[in-house]
């Protein structure tokens, strides 16, 4: 695998850091290097909030995403503000709940209604970014085996199953 | 998921494995105030102490804190603070009592961008002159820089073996990047870790302060007759506030305890400096960008050299030294508006262009590509 640069960008709330996490540490359980770096507003719901995840076979050096390969969004703004960044040949993933106008991009692009499908499924806006983390891992190539184990380690076996569906319903979207 | 058998991998953040190293190292005592970014080791300490039989203690403020570490060193055990730059700057008054009274712990500056409140959530290089010149008066401090999660255990580890080897606080200088990224870490197996203690006074001895260059250390309820004072004293602990020879030879001693070891205390990572034509110092989150810089420097057939400082005081010298005597033009990279520069200035003494290349603000990194473009420009 070459280096590869994850970008996912939302509103503070929807779970970015968290899925920038599960799938760091994922790559990590499937034998990668990884630096994952976060940002946010000071306010704990509401504001830009964005994680940057870099995977790769060899040792990581600079850790902030420049150009991204992939670019999860889960709000317009976010898109609005990353799109440019993303490198021509990436994939780009939104989260078409929220994102609607997309500009013209040649991105091999993903569209998933995930705040919506989480909504049906579970009745809570708060999965989303597990479906979100489904199609991102499966892009990337991720195993499933590694996301549900980082799943279980960073939210908790209280939690988990649920979580994985979600995540599994992700990547069948994807 | 072939790593999953290997148990000694993990995926922490930088804080968390601060936290875990400083458990390791025997640290046995916390007491914080919760501050962005160094909020996470207290909150990892707090669960992890109480279950090796140790206490964490939130505080009402960052002086308590401090007060209340270097209490728990004189009760025997090894301890510790976090904070960051506004508390950093409250706790300098204790931090100066613990170096006149030679207390063994550690201080997490976590840097922040300043001055003052600045943007709290911000990564900055701002405290680098705080470290060494924070509380008042003459003395030396042992200061270690981070520049990733690996490092932050490594060294937090190591501060609290130098901490009790040199009876004296040690800061580890770590900053928002650092504290805050997650990575892959691999940890030592346990008993290749060493772990140092301090050393105890026989049943027979008086001296804590004085009369060896490294006094035993006594801890408080084991029966010796010990006064711990922040005035100047002589090596049995007694007073003397007024004395010219008593405080030379208490400060001197306790400068020279450092500054002596200081060639030992240099931990560097060097790259070609024996053969370099643009030579770059630098420390903690910014120099992550200098690998990618100077792979694509030499890709265009340029001669690059760094000098990377896990330590920065005592300033390591004689390796920067080396540089200078090689490199025509030296560049320093920093989150500051020059801190580390004039040191580096005043150790090239002339013999090379020292180049500065400072950015502040939004917490945003000096990229590999800003570092190449300065690297191209000094060509």
């Amino acid at each position: 695998m070459k280096k590869i640069e994850v970008r996912i960008s939302g509103l503070g709330g929807q779970g970015v850091v968290a899925a920038g996490q599960i799938l760091g540490r994922a790559a990590v359980y499937d034998g990668k290097n990884v630096v994952q770096t976060q940002s946010y507003g000071a306010e704990a719901r509401g504001s830009a909030a964005k994680s940057e995840v870099i995977i790769s076979n060899d040792k990581i050096g600079f850790p902030a995403v420049r150009k991204s390969d992939v670019l999860a969004a889960i709000s317009q703004e976010a898109l609005d503000k990353y799109l440019k960044d993303l490198k021509e040949e990436g994939v780009l993933i939104v989260d078409s709940t929220y994102v609607k106008k997309i500009p013209e991009t040649r991105a091999k692009t993903y569209k998933i209604p995930a705040t919506e499908e989480a909504e049906r499924m579970f009745g809570a806006k708060i999965y989303a970014n597990m479906l979100i983390l489904g199609a991102l891992t499966k892009t990337i190539g991720i195993s499933v085996k590694a996301t549900e184990k980082a799943i279980e380690d960073t939210l908790g076996k209280k939690v988990a199953d649920i979580n994985k569906e979600a995540f599994r319903k992700g990547r069948s979207l994807s | 998921m072939k790593q999953l058998r290997r148990e000694n991998i993990r995926f922490w953040q930088g804080n968390e494995a601060c936290a875990e190293a400083a458990v390791i190292a025997g640290c046995k005592f916390f007491a914080g105030y919760p501050i962005t970014p160094a909020s996470e080791i207290a909150e990892h300490l707090a669960e992890r102490l109480p279950q090796v039989g140790g206490v964490a203690i939130q505080m009402e403020d960052e002086l308590a804190s401090i007060g209340a570490a270097v209490g728990a060193s004189w009760a025997g055990f090894k301890a510790m603070t976090a904070t960051s730059g506004p508390g950093f700057d409250l706790m300098q008054e204790t931090i100066g009592w613990a170096f006149m009274t030679e207390t063994p712990c550690v201080i997490v500056d976590v840097q922040r961008l300043g001055p003052s409140t600045g943007q709290a959530t911000k990564c900055g290089q701002g405290d680098v002159m705080q470290s060494r010149w924070g509380t008042h008066g003459d003395y030396s401090s042992i200061v270690l820089s981070p520049n990733s999660v690996q490092e932050m255990f490594e060294l937090t580890i190591k501060a609290f073996n130098l901490a009790e080897r040199y009876r004296t606080p040690i800061i580890l200088l770590a900053d928002e990047i650092v504290a805050h990224m997650r990575e892959k870490i691999v940890i030592p197996i346990a008993k290749n870790m060493e772990v140092i203690n301090r050393k105890k006074p026989e049943p027979y001895e008086k001296a804590f302060f004085g009369l060896q260059d490294i006094p035993p250390m006594p801890a408080v309820g084991e029966g010796f007759n010990v006064a711990v004072t922040g005035s100047t004293h002589d090596a049995y602990g007694i007073r003397f506030t007024a004395d010219a020879q008593e405080h030379r030879q208490l400060v001197e001693r306790l400068n020279n305890k450092i500054q002596s070891q200081a060639e030992k205390l240099a931990d560097v990572e060097t790259y070609k400096i024996d053969d370099c034509e643009i030579g770059i110092v630098s420390f903690g989150c910014t120099s992550r960008a200098i690998y990618e810089a100077v792979e694509k420097a030499e890709a265009k057939g340029l001669k690059i050299g760094y000098t990377r400082l896990r330590s920065i005081w005592p300033f390591p010298e004689k390796i920067v030294r080396q540089l200078t005597e090689t490199a025509k033009k030296i560049i320093v990279p920093e989150m500051n508006l020059k801190q580390i520069f004039y040191e580096v200035q005043r150790v090239s003494n002339g013999r090379a262009d020292v180049i500065p290349l400072n950015k502040i603000g939004g917490g945003e990194l000096i990229t590999p590509e800003e570092l190449l473009e300065k690297i191209e420009e000094s060509a």
